[in-house]
């Protein structure tokens, strides 16, 4: 009797054992994929990248040519997106916090996450149909309204998050002082949570920095240096995608070249922010 | 809004009479300063923007696939036939290349995103757990065309090589591992999807478990269990969040585009085999929309995406309410 009790006992010690090192497994799994991604990024990008890469237009295959024009024309869309989707963004965010207990926001916040899940090439169909048709043209605005649509519902509910964070009685004591609601707001609860709201602004960023479908038939691409609202821009992610599908063993190394930038950049800004949020929460 | 009505009659038992006379302060905000009433207006407008967007999405799309409505009817799901040059458009080969990249991915992702959340919430000591949670969500920052880049270049001749080959000397009997193993097909964008949406699955099962309550787990090892039964305990408890979170998934493995236009073969084809190209929606959207020289096929495209926006939008609604069920349930009994 003791002994099958001990033996029983032994098989459910070990199975929660395995079960253990499976899990382990799992997330040694996950994390080895990221080494591998970003190894094969490193070793293959560091060998194709100059300066000249850097600052150079696309050229045909042979004659090398950069991606000088791609990180212009990212930066654009990217300012572009951030002037009309942050405002946006954050004042939804601090709707939903403030204001945010009746049924309209509850509607607010159940679409935002809902459009958080749409698929960033719909996104692009529907700017497409909007823009793009009406102005007959492809062009940079197109591009950053696309990026723009995929910020907002980010940056509200993290705005929203943030805000939140922000200690009730901080809200009281300037209500108690006799402050208007709005003063309450701009000069107590937003200075609190303005680490916080930045943080939520960068990962949209770096977010949408990576998008490529929704510019795809926005933005399209662009061979030369550009910065007009009105015309077709290039952009990184699209340039990576028309080098690595094409044929040629040398556009290759430029888009492996390509990609080493935008993964630099992606992974600063996230580092940046666990860095910085890291001391606050 | 309703709030807004149900201030209105506060002032007038307050202020008496002089009130009555209608207030726009007081009817956009409830405490009456002129300052509160213009802020809350923006507020409530850049909320309203983001329905309208929403609203305006639909109405674009909806519109704009009219005359491929009007063409195929129905019959647009089900047809096989995808051809610009007759002008005769059929979605079946998009929709099956979609559900079965979809699903592979699934198969593959589901045990291993709850393995990686089941050891960062349940199992794995905190300073271990900390650094790999960070590790794993940057997995979840890599843009979609650089698992393309990837995929192409390292994924695809990795399975041509050493994955495909044996599968197809040892199963080959079964028509899933037929044909001519090339690398590029639906196995390869089914495996780069779980790869992209491993992050996305781990990172809210983390969140479903770390709301189950400490009590349960309490609970659980003060009756003895070991620590594998405790985490079943867990894991039962948040049962509908965890449906949710591969629900969650699957609308994102549905809505992929670059990394699966760069892997899957783009060709419109319907075969039983894992091996063989493949296409989906998003990756037909994205290949074929410059082209799209006459209205029809602009307006078949166009319809391609009305569908993928239906089906992630009801996906993506039916996980959050799965979702919020267990972590909003949790934190109220908490506070109560």
């Amino acid at each position: 009797m003791i002994t099958t009790g001990r033996s029983a006992d032994a098989a459910r010690r070990s199975l929660s054992g395995v079960m253990t090192t499976v899990t382990a497994a799992c997330a040694f799994f996950a994390v080895t994929m990221l080494v591998l991604i970003l190894g094969y990024i490193a070793v293959r990008g560091l060998g194709s990248l100059s300066l000249q890469f850097l600052t150079d237009t696309p050229k045909p295959v042979g004659e090398g040519g950069g991606i000088g024009n791609s990180i212009v024309g990212t930066l654009v869309l990217l300012g572009l997106a951030s002037v009309i989707g942050l405002p946006l963004g954050v004042a939804t965010g601090v709707y939903l916090a403030e204001f945010g207990s009746g049924k309209f926001a509850s509607i607010v916040r159940f679409v935002a996450d809902t459009l958080t899940g749409v698929p960033s090439i719909v996104v692009g169909v529907f700017v497409y149909t909007i823009l793009v048709l009406p102005m007959r043209q492809f062009s940079a605005l197109a591009g950053g309204v696309a990026l723009a649509v995929i910020m907002i519902p980010i940056v509200a509910r993290t705005t929203e998050e943030m805000i939140r964070l922000v200690p009730a009685s901080l809200r009281e004591g300037a209500l108690a002082l006799g402050a208007p609601q709005w003063r309450v707001t701009t000069g107590v609860v937003l200075p609190a949570a303005a680490s916080g709201i930045a943080t939520g602004a960068m990962l949209a960023v770096a977010r949408v920095s990576g998008e490529t479908a929704p510019l795809l038939f926005t933005a399209l691409n662009y061979k030369f240096m550009s910065v007009r609202l009105d015309q077709p821009i290039a952009s990184l992610t699209v340039q990576i995608y028309n080098y690595s599908i094409s044929p040629y063993e040398e556009w290759h190394s430029l888009a492996w070249a390509a990609t080493l930038v935008l993964m630099t950049m992606i992974l600063f800004i996230n580092i940046a922010v666990r860095f910085f949020t890291r001391k606050k929460f | 809004m309703s709030d807004q009505q149900l201030a209105a009659p506060t002032p007038s038992s307050t202020y008496g009479a002089q009130a009555r006379t209608w207030n726009w302060r007081r009817a956009l905000s409830p405490t009456g300063n002129a300052g509160d009433a213009v802020f809350r207006a923006a507020l409530f407008a850049s909320a309203l923007v983001l329905l309208l967007i929403v609203a305006a999405m639909i109405a674009a799309i909806a519109s704009n696939s009219v005359p491929s409505i009007r063409a195929f009817g129905f019959g647009f799901l089900t047809s096989r036939e995808w051809n610009p040059i007759t002008g005769n458009f059929g979605a079946l080969p998009f929709i099956y290349g979609t559900v079965m990249s979809s699903v592979l991915a699934l198969l593959i992702s589901v045990p291993l995103s709850l393995g990686v959340a089941v050891f960062l919430v349940e199992q794995a000591p905190r300073r271990i757990a900390r650094p790999i949670t960070f590790l794993v969500e940057l997995l979840a920052a890599i843009p979609s065309v650089v698992y393309g880049l990837w995929g192409i270049f390292v994924l695809a001749p990795f399975l041509r090589e050493y994955i495909q080959p044996p599968l197809a000397n040892w199963f080959g009997w079964l028509p899933l591992f037929q044909g001519t193993i090339t690398g590029i097909g639906l196995m390869t964008g089914g495996i780069i999807l779980a790869i992209m949406i491993t992050p996305i699955i781990s990172a809210v099962v983390r969140d479903v478990l770390a709301a189950v309550p400490m009590s349960q787990r309490e609970a659980a090892l003060a009756l003895g269990a070991t620590r594998w039964e405790t985490t079943r305990v867990v894991l039962a408890n948040g049962g509908p969040g965890i449906a949710g979170a591969i629900i969650l998934g699957l609308g994102r493995a549905i809505g992929e585009t670059m990394a699966v236009t760069m892997l899957i073969g783009n060709r419109p084809e319907i075969s039983a085999s894992l091996f063989a190209p493949s296409y989906t929606i998003a990756s037909v959207l994205a290949n074929e929309f410059t082209e799209a020289s006459d209205e029809l096929y602009l307006s078949a495209l166009i319809q391609l995406g009305l569908i993928l926006f239906f089906v992630t939008f009801v996906i993506n609604g039916a996980a959050r309410v799965l979702v919020w069920s267990v972590t909003r349930g949790t934190s109220d009994t908490a506070r109560a």
